[in-house]
């Protein structure tokens, strides 16, 4: 199995989500993560999905990707060639005793706090999905109440492959 | 105007001249706007049927079938007929009706999420929310089915859209979907490669799909074929490419398909899919039908190359538009006498031999009489089921047209997708042949037959039992039979009566010429009734 990472442009019409999440629920494709949000013209959505197969799977998964009627462009995001970034909050019981303890290993991830209650933190931490998952296995001493993770955002790196829509 | 009147305009632009439909509440505001307007409206008995006839019409004209039904119910009663069509790649532009706009997501009375429901079905699906985008939609689904790969279209007309006042209706000239651009012309230097492939090829193939059919490219195979001296086979879809009796047709492939077919396919040694999926009913042993040989594959659909098997030369685009420019080059090629003798020797020696029951109809040779007495540009539909078998094997194709429920094997499409034949060409004749199971699943079409006067030919080859799936238990579980005895079918003849329509049944082969004869000899209905041996198999 192979992981790759595709990003979608496509046209922001309703539904569009649920169609491309669908064809993959539909034909049992891998979906890691997805994440969505309006590029700079309204008209447009960019999508970030990573996904997982064999070639021949991933191959497929692009050409149908590629068939929907909203989808204006597909690229493959190759981690060489491009910056992806994950944004997670993690909500961590410490209690005094503990708390120092946890915002010095944060700064050392250059992790922010962002709230801090008398049993729990709060931290927000944004970067590669393995930077993320370093920080979450250095936590283990700890009890992680609550964690929510955005799945990866990702652009293509330099000028050269950006897509101009009409 | 209102929403429903643009809709009927934007029908009449796009030169619709029948919609298949069944009204309620919710779609009442066009069909009352149809009464204005010139289009033809059939009311058919079950919404399934609606879209099968529009399939069956889809499929003689080569444009979208149109149908319309109400919301909820009427919706989801023509899902099936839209996974039929979609399973077969053709073009159907679907109109429901839905329950006002600020009530949708209120599951109000005969509320059903049609879009969502049909998601997987569609190639696209719209919701219309403002009137005012009524011709835009319009435009973009019959563009949208009927292009690329072909499919269905469904079209979700709240009524409160339909009543609406439109401003200044204008039918846009062009379409401007700025994502949507199918891939028509094949790359020349594919194409250059498949050439270079002939030259050196001493056994080639072309094994041709219902793509075929859909991009009319047929002729153009077939020039190529009389050309070049290269066989041809079919899958089922692609029955009808060649004239069955060609002296370069070599049969259908697949588990039900011709035994030599399938030899001549495997001992190839340069293979040309076209417009054909490669699916697993066609080819249950994909590596077989790349080993040895270099494989070729044509299709519209990107996603279908490599799908099921990896082809040494893919080329996307239209198989029509391909063959165009494959006709227009000029190459060298062997005579490929040797190959042709060869597949003639394999037809002799795998002829299926069947042993009749005297005492019943032979579905086998009653076909072949049957075809051999149809007029030469007949529509042939038939059923599935044991039957449909039958009629692949044995229907003889001359200039007309064989169809089936090929991807979806939905039971019951034969008698409406031929009475959408028939009303997309009167002078044709029309024959639809099902089993005694399918034939009580569209029988209230029968109705709509005598209303509308659609003269369709209806055979009914009965066994008493669902053939296809009794054959099954048989093999697979000793005789076993569960649920497929069909005991309380209604007398047919008591049946056709009550609908005024010609009745014969055949009770054996004896005088099975005379009756075929007096069944096909005038444009009128007639339901022909033949007993077959309830034991037959296909295998
Ligand atoms: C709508 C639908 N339901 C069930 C099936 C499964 N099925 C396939 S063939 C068959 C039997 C068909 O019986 P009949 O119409 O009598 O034709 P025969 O096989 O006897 O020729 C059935 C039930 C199907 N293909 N379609």
């Amino acid at each position: 199995m192979k992981k790759k990472v595709f990003q979608l442009l496509v046209d922001n019409t309703p539904g569009v989500l649920s169609r491309i999440s669908g064809l993959f629920t539909r034909r049992g494709y891998n979906i890691e993560s997805i994440t969505a949000g309006q590029t700079a013209d309204p008209k447009y959505t960019r999508i970030t999905i990573v996904t997982s197969g064999e070639d021949d799977v991933l191959i497929q998964i692009r050409k149908q990707v590629e068939k929907l009627v909203d989808v204006r462009d597909v690229k493959e995001l190759k981690p060489d060639d491009s910056v992806f970034s994950e944004l997670a909050l993690i909500k961590v019981r410490a209690d005094i005793s503990s708390r120092q303890n946890v915002i010095s290993l944060s700064e050392i991830f250059k992790a922010t706090i962002e709230d801090v209650s008398p049993e729990s933190l709060i931290i927000e931490m944004t970067g590669s999905s393995q930077k993320i998952d370093a920080f979450l296995a250095l936590l283990e001493g700890y009890e992680i109440l609550e964690l929510a993770r955005t799945g990866i955002a990702g652009l293509g790196r330099g000028i050269e492959n950006v897509t101009f829509l009409d | 105007m209102n929403g429903a009147d643009a809709l009927v305009k934007c029908l009449t632009e796009e030169g619709v001249d029948t919609v298949f439909g069944y009204p309620g509440v919710a779609i009442c505001p066009f069909y009352n706007s149809i009464l204005d307007s010139d289009i033809r409206t059939v009311l058919i008995r079950t919404e399934q049927n609606a879209a099968h006839a529009a399939s069956g019409m889809a499929r003689m004209t080569g444009k979208p079938g149109v149908c319309a039904v109400t919301s909820g119910p009427g919706a989801t009663n023509v899902i099936t007929g839209i996974a039929t069509a979609f399973a077969d790649s053709i073009p159907l532009v679907c109109i429901t009706g839905q329950v006002s706009t600020n009530l949708i997501g209120c599951d109000v009375f005969q509320e059903a999420d049609i879009t969502g429901a049909v998601e997987s079905f569609v190639k696209y699906s719209y919701l219309v929310k403002d009137v005012n985008d009524i011709p835009r939609i319009v435009k973009e689904a019959f563009h949208i089915a009927n292009t690329g790969r072909k499919g269905p279209v469904l079209i979700d007309v709240p009524i409160d859209v339909q009543n609406a006042t439109i401003r200044n209706f204008k039918y846009p000239e062009e379409v401007k979907l700025r994502t949507y651009k199918p891939t028509v012309k094949g790359n020349m230097a594919q194409i250059k490669k498949v050439l270079a492939e002939f030259s050196k090829a001493k056994k080639p193939i072309i094994c041709a799909g219902g793509g075929v059919l859909l991009s009319e490219a047929q002729f153009e195979i077939r020039k190529f074929a009389e050309k070049y001296n290269i066989p041809v086979v079919s899958t089922m879809m692609g029955i009808g490419v060649m004239p069955t009796e060609h002296p370069m047709y070599f049969g259908m492939v697949g588990n039900n398909g011709k035994p030599y077919a399938n030899k001549a396919m495997n001992e190839s040694d340069l293979l040309i899919m076209v417009g054909a999926r490669v699916a697993d009913r066609a080819v249950n042993q994909p590596d077989l039908i790349t080993k040895g040989k270099v494989l070729v594959h044509i299709d519209v659909d990107p996603a279908e190359i490599g799908k099921n098997v990896g082809p040494h030369i893919p080329i996307v685009g239209d198989c029509k538009s391909i063959f165009e420019d494959i006709n227009g080059s000029e190459f060298e090629c062997n005579d490929f006498k040797a190959w042709i003798d060869e597949l003639n020797t394999y037809k002799k020696d795998l002829a299926v031999v069947r042993k009749p029951n005297p005492k019943y109809v032979d579905p086998a040779a009653f076909i072949d009489m049957l075809s051999k007495n149809m007029k030469d540009d007949a529509v042939y539909v038939a059923d599935v089921g044991q039957n449909q078998i039958w009629s692949c094997s044995y229907h003889i194709v001359k200039d007309g047209r064989f169809m089936t429920s090929g991807g979806m094997g939905t039971m019951g499409y034969s008698i409406p997708a031929a009475m959408g034949v028939k009303c997309a060409c009167p002078d044709k004749q029309v024959v639809a042949v099902c089993g005694d199971g399918a034939f009580q699943m569209s029988m209230c079409e029968l109705a709509t037959m005598r209303q509308h006067d659609i003269n369709v030919k209806i055979i009914v080859l009965t066994n008493n039992y669902l053939g296809m799936v009794r054959e099954y238990q048989h093999y697979t579980y000793k005789d076993a039979y569960s649920v497929v005895d069909l005991s309380g079918n209604p007398d047919l003849e008591k049946l056709s009566s009550a609908y005024d329509m010609k009745f014969l049944r055949l009770k054996d082969m004896k005088d099975a010429e005379k009756v075929i004869k007096e069944f096909l000899k005038k444009d009128e209905s007639a339901l022909l009734e033949c007993l077959i041996d309830p034991m037959d198999t296909v295998k």
